[in-house]
């Protein structure tokens, strides 16, 4: 009897052993995991997140294993989640949203042997790096864009969120403008959502029906395209090349490409020499591409892509002084730039913009 | 500010924008005056979304794919009833498993559809009543879907009211035990009210994927399913009201996106939740002026016969 009871417990705890190498083993693969605040169908922000997520897949083959979770909201859901690709093993975890911040940094202390990724965020850790792209210098071109194809002199903002990435974009887009046209006008329209076609598409319409008649977009979906398109407007695409949903609409759109970056920190996490690093690419790094100019005259086209240069090259800053507040007081002196940390952290309006902040 | 053209394209927006909510609230309206509460109407509007979009889209027909958002619509409420009211369970938890699972399979339906486009569905042009000031193009300018939301309106209302079908549906929603004693098969009554409420939906979701936003983005419902439920409860039960309900919610969440446009200085996310203050504010007016909610008195309750 107690010879059977031995011999049962040396089966069992080879099977033990065994069970306990094959994930050994398996954990040659590196695991790496995103999480998108929308749905990777949005044809958006998630949508180009997870393009880049296929480019790793692409790239590194069955040396990595990539998943994804979509539609997590911001706030405790997302730390749920965060936790819980933690736990399975996840060796790089990207999370693709402002709102991810404070989520991603209470992972990562319970999980220091994790490296995580927080796109769009100002805080990091040892183990989390922050990445983001310099959008504003696209929607620099835009501004000049809208300045140049308005005829009714108004451009108009469908906006998701008052937050620094956001504001920053609709002060870009507006000094861009003045430059071509000191009495631009902007209408905005915060929706408070990031993802939600029909209020996108009731917002584009609103702004249309008050008099704007090219429309600028910082939320997810192509309604906003499409119903510029349906009423004869003109439009600049958000974060993938919208020309389909805007034939005649599109002006251009800025793309985001985040492909390169993931590449080089899933390389860098098989290599062992990943560190915490703030990365903030823009048209020089490939990470803002601007989709073909379209819809417009041969010179508006030229005025554009020289912009789009002098950006690229360094001899253009977006945010370059002098640059007044909307109670005129100068906050960038003639011959400077604004820092990149002011520019992340923007809760206040440049002079032309007939609205207030948000909340403020 | 305010001039007529403006106007009327704020009114012919909240037409629009009321459309979607009118006929899903429509079809959970009548299957919980039969005693069904259907938790599953976001999914089964999501489904017929990606199913009227991708039958569209394949078949280049929008009544084609319209009629199979309809149809996918009732297959989905065929899974709720069956569990809800031929095997009695919870209501609430089989309603909400019909919207997870309905939001699931529509990713999973639209995932080749991601990043293409149709061409919405026309609207009517009556030269002369179309070009009116202000009302013309709220009245006389929209797509079938918005007529049909009122014929379905008229027919849903008459049909409960004035009818014997309508009657002993609603006998079977008020007293289940009663309308079994009188022979009506309580079950199969039920059941073609829940169908009808997926059909409905599932119509909802076709005007979203093929005349509102004409393309297919996972979750493009964006929550509707669940206002659709807020309003049928917000309506007491009544078809008319619910007209009033739908209407309301439509202009509240187009007039704060004008509001903003002119810049009234009102914070844009007070102006965001206005929409569900005003039902919430109605909703405490309407059960104030009335002793009960006027809800079904067999709403929820599973029906098991005795024999």
């Amino acid at each position: 009897m107690r010879k059977i009871l031995s011999m049962a417990v040396a089966i069992a705890s080879g099977l033990a052993l065994a069970g306990a190498a094959a994930p050994a083993k398996a954990a040659e693969k590196l695991k790496a995991a995103w999480v998108y605040v929308g749905p990777v169908g949005d044809f958006g922000w998630s949508y180009q997140h997870d393009q880049g997520r296929l480019a790793v897949e692409k790239k590194f083959g069955d040396k990595v294993e990539t998943t994804f979770v979509e539609n997590v909201s911001e706030g405790p859901d997302a730390e749920r989640v965060i936790e819980q690709l933690a736990r399975a093993g996840n060796k790089i975890i990207f999370t693709t949203s402002f709102g991810f911040m404070e989520p991603t940094l209470k992972v990562a202390k319970r999980h220091p042997n994790v490296y995580f990724e927080h796109a769009t965020g100002f805080k990091r850790a040892k183990n989390v790096s922050t990445y983001n792209a310099k959008f504003h210098e696209g929607r620099y071109v835009l501004g000049q864009i809208a300045a140049k194809m308005s005829k009714t002199g108004t451009v108009g903002y469908i906006a998701s969120f008052p937050i620094p990435e956001v504001i920053s974009g609709i002060n870009s887009l507006m000094l861009g403008a003045q430059s071509v046209n000191p009495d631009m006008k902007i209408k905005i329209v915060w929706v408070n959502s990031w993802f939600d076609p029909a209020k996108e598409a009731d917002a584009a319409k609103a702004l249309i029906d008050q008099g704007a008649d090219v429309i600028s977009q910082h939320t997810d979906s192509p309604a906003a395209m499409q119903a510029a398109e349906s009423r004869g407007a003109k439009a600049f695409g958000q974060a993938s090349d919208m020309i389909k949903f805007g034939p005649n609409a599109q002006l251009t759109a800025i793309v985001d490409d985040w492909a390169p970056y993931y590449i080089e920190r899933v390389q860098a996490a098989l290599d062992g020499t990943w560190t915490s690093t703030d990365t903030w690419g823009g048209m020089k790094d490939g990470e803002v591409v601007m989709a073909p100019y379209t819809n417009m005259p041969d010179d508006v086209k030229k005025m554009a892509e020289a912009t789009q240069a002098a950006i690229t090259s360094g001899a253009l800053h977006p945010f370059k002084g002098p640059i007044l507040n909307q109670k005129g007081e100068v906050v960038v002196k003639e011959g400077e730039v604004l820092a990149d940390k002011d520019i992340l952290s923007m809760n206040w309006y440049v002079k032309g913009i007939d609205d207030t902040v948000p909340g403020k | 500010m305010l001039d007529a053209a403006i106007l009327g394209a704020v009114f012919a927006s909240i037409v629009a924008a009321a459309t979607t909510l009118l006929i899903a609230s429509l079809g959970e309206l009548v299957a919980e005056r039969a005693g069904t509460l259907n938790l599953g109407v976001e999914g089964m509007m999501i489904v017929g979304a990606a199913v009227g979009y991708a039958t569209a889209y394949g078949s280049g027909s929008l009544l084609l794919g319209t009629l199979a958002a309809v149809l996918a619509g009732v297959l989905l409420s065929l899974v709720f009833a069956g569990l809800a009211i031929w095997l009695a369970t919870n209501q609430v938890a089989s309603g909400l498993a019909t919207t997870i699972l309905g939001l699931g399979v529509a990713g999973l339906i639209g995932s080749n559809f991601v990043g293409t486009r149709l061409d919405g569905a026309p609207e009517l042009v009556i030269p002369g009543l179309t070009d009116l000031p202000i009302i013309g193009e709220a009245v006389f300018g929209q797509n079938a879907y918005v007529y049909a939301s009122l014929v379905l309106l008229a027919a849903v209302t008459y049909t409960l009211a004035r009818t014997r079908i309508g009657l002993v549906l609603r006998a079977v929603g008020e007293n289940h035990a009663a309308a079994h004693a009188l022979g009506h098969p309580v079950r199969g009554i039920r059941t073609l009210a829940v169908m009808f409420g997926g059909a409905c939906a599932g119509l909802a979701g076709a005007h979203l994927s093929l005349a509102y936003t004409p393309f297919w983005a996972s979750d493009m419902t964006a929550g509707r399913g669940w206002i659709a439920l807020a309003l049928v409860v917000f309506s007491a039960w009544r078809p008319l009201w619910l007209l009033g309900g739908a209407y309301l919610f439509g202009a509240v969440s187009i007039l704060q996106l004008h509001a903003q446009g002119f810049g009234l200085g009102i914070p844009s996310q007070l102006l965001s939740s206005l929409p569900y203050l005003a039902t919430i504010a109605a909703l405490v007016v309407i059960s104030a002026l009335k002793h009960g909610q006027g809800a079904p008195a067999s709403l929820g309750v599973p029906f098991v016969p005795d024999r």
